[in-house]
C-alpha cells in the first residue's frame, strides 16, 4: 500500500470519528433539570393553592396530585407532553405528569388493538410497576411504621 | 423563595433519574420504580417529610413523592382505623390521582388518535 492510500485511510477514520453521534450527558442533566425544575414549580404553586382553599390535613396532597396527573393527560392528548418529554427526558419522565403520560398515551397507542385487550389492558403497561412496586413498599413501610409506633404507646 | 427550592428539589431528582439514563442500562420503567419505592421508604423512615418541608409542592411532583403517599396513607389510615386502613390508606392520597388517570386516559384514547 502506498502512503497516499494510508493516508486517506487514516484521515477517513478521523472523519468518522468526528462526525459520530457524542454522547451529550452533560446537555441532556441541564434539560433533565430544567424541565423537572419547572414542574416542581407548577406542583409547589399548586400545593400553595390547595392549601390556602382546603387546609384540611393532606387534602392538599391528593388534589396536587390529581391536578398534576390531568395536566399530564391532556398536554398528552394534545400531543404537546411527547415533545416535552423527548426534550427533558428524565425530566418529563420522573414527576408525575410524565406518569399520566405513561397511561393515556398507551391507552391512545393500543386503543387499535381494542377496547378491552387494547386500551383496557395496556392501560397501564408502564405504570402498571411503579403502581405495584409502590403499593408494595408504601404497605410494607407504613405497617412498619404502625407497628413500631403502636409498640411504643 | 419556596419556588427555588421546589424548582431545586424536582430538578435535582430528574437529574438524579438522568444520570442513571446515562450510566446503567436501565429502563425508564426501571428508573420510576426505584423511585416510587426510595420514596415510600424515605416517607417511612420520616426523611421525606422533612424533605417536603423545604421543598414544599416541589417533592410531590417527582414520582417518589407518589410513593411517598401511599406510604403516609397508609401510616394516617392505618392509625386511625387499624388494620384495614393499612390497606385502604394506600389510595387515601393516591386513589384521586389515580381514577383520574384512568377516567382521563379512557375518554382521551377514544377521541384523540396517536400521532405518528
Amino acid at each position: 500500500m502506498d502512503g497516499k492510500a494510508i493516508d486517506a485511510q487514516q484521515r477517513y477514520q478521523k472523519l468518522v470519528k468526528d462526525n459520530a453521534p457524542k454522547p451529550k450527558v452533560g446537555r441532556n442533566l441541564w434539560r433533565a433539570f430544567l424541565v423537572g425544575g419547572a414542574l416542581g414549580v407548577i406542583g409547589h404553586f399548586l400545593y400553595g393553592l390547595f392549601e390556602a382553599i382546603e387546609p384540611t390535613k393532606g387534602e392538599s396532597t391528593a388534589t396536587t396530585l390529581a391536578s398534576l396527573i390531568f395536566i399530564g393527560a391532556v398536554l398528552t392528548a394534545l400531543g404537546v407532553y411527547d415533545s416535552i418529554a423527548q426534550w427533558g427526558g428524565a425530566g418529563a419522565a420522573v414527576p408525575i405528569t410524565g406518569f399520566a403520560n405513561t397511561i393515556v398515551s398507551a391507552a391512545m397507542e393500543f386503543r387499535r388493538e381494542g377496547l378491552i385487550l387494547g386500551l383496557g389492558s395496556r392501560m397501564f403497561v408502564i405504570a402498571g410497576p411503579v403502581l405495584v412496586y409502590g403499593t408494595v413498599a408504601g404497605f410494607l413501610t407504613g405497617l412498619a411504621k404502625v407497628a413500631i409506633m403502636n409498640l411504643l404507646h | 423563595m419556596g419556588y427555588v427550592w421546589a424548582f431545586l428539589a424536582s430538578g435535582l431528582v430528574c437529574v438524579l433519574a438522568q444520570l442513571l439514563y446515562e450510566y446503567t442500562k436501565w429502563t425508564p420503567a426501571h428508573v420510576l420504580v426505584l423511585l416510587t419505592v426510595t420514596g415510600a421508604i424515605l416517607e417511612g423512615l420520616g426523611v421525606y417529610r422533612l424533605f417536603q418541608n423545604w421543598a414544599g409542592g416541589g417533592a410531590l411532583v417527582p414520582v417518589s413523592g407518589f410513593g411517598a403517599s401511599i406510604a403516609r396513607g397508609v401510616v394516617a389510615e392505618g392509625q386511625r382505623m387499624g388494620w384495614e386502613g393499612l390497606f385502604s390508606g394506600v389510595f387515601e392520597y393516591t386513589g384521586l390521582g389515580l381514577a383520574a388517570a384512568i377516567i382521563a386516559g379512557f375518554f382521551i384514547a377514544l377521541v384523540a388518535k396517536p400521532k405518528e
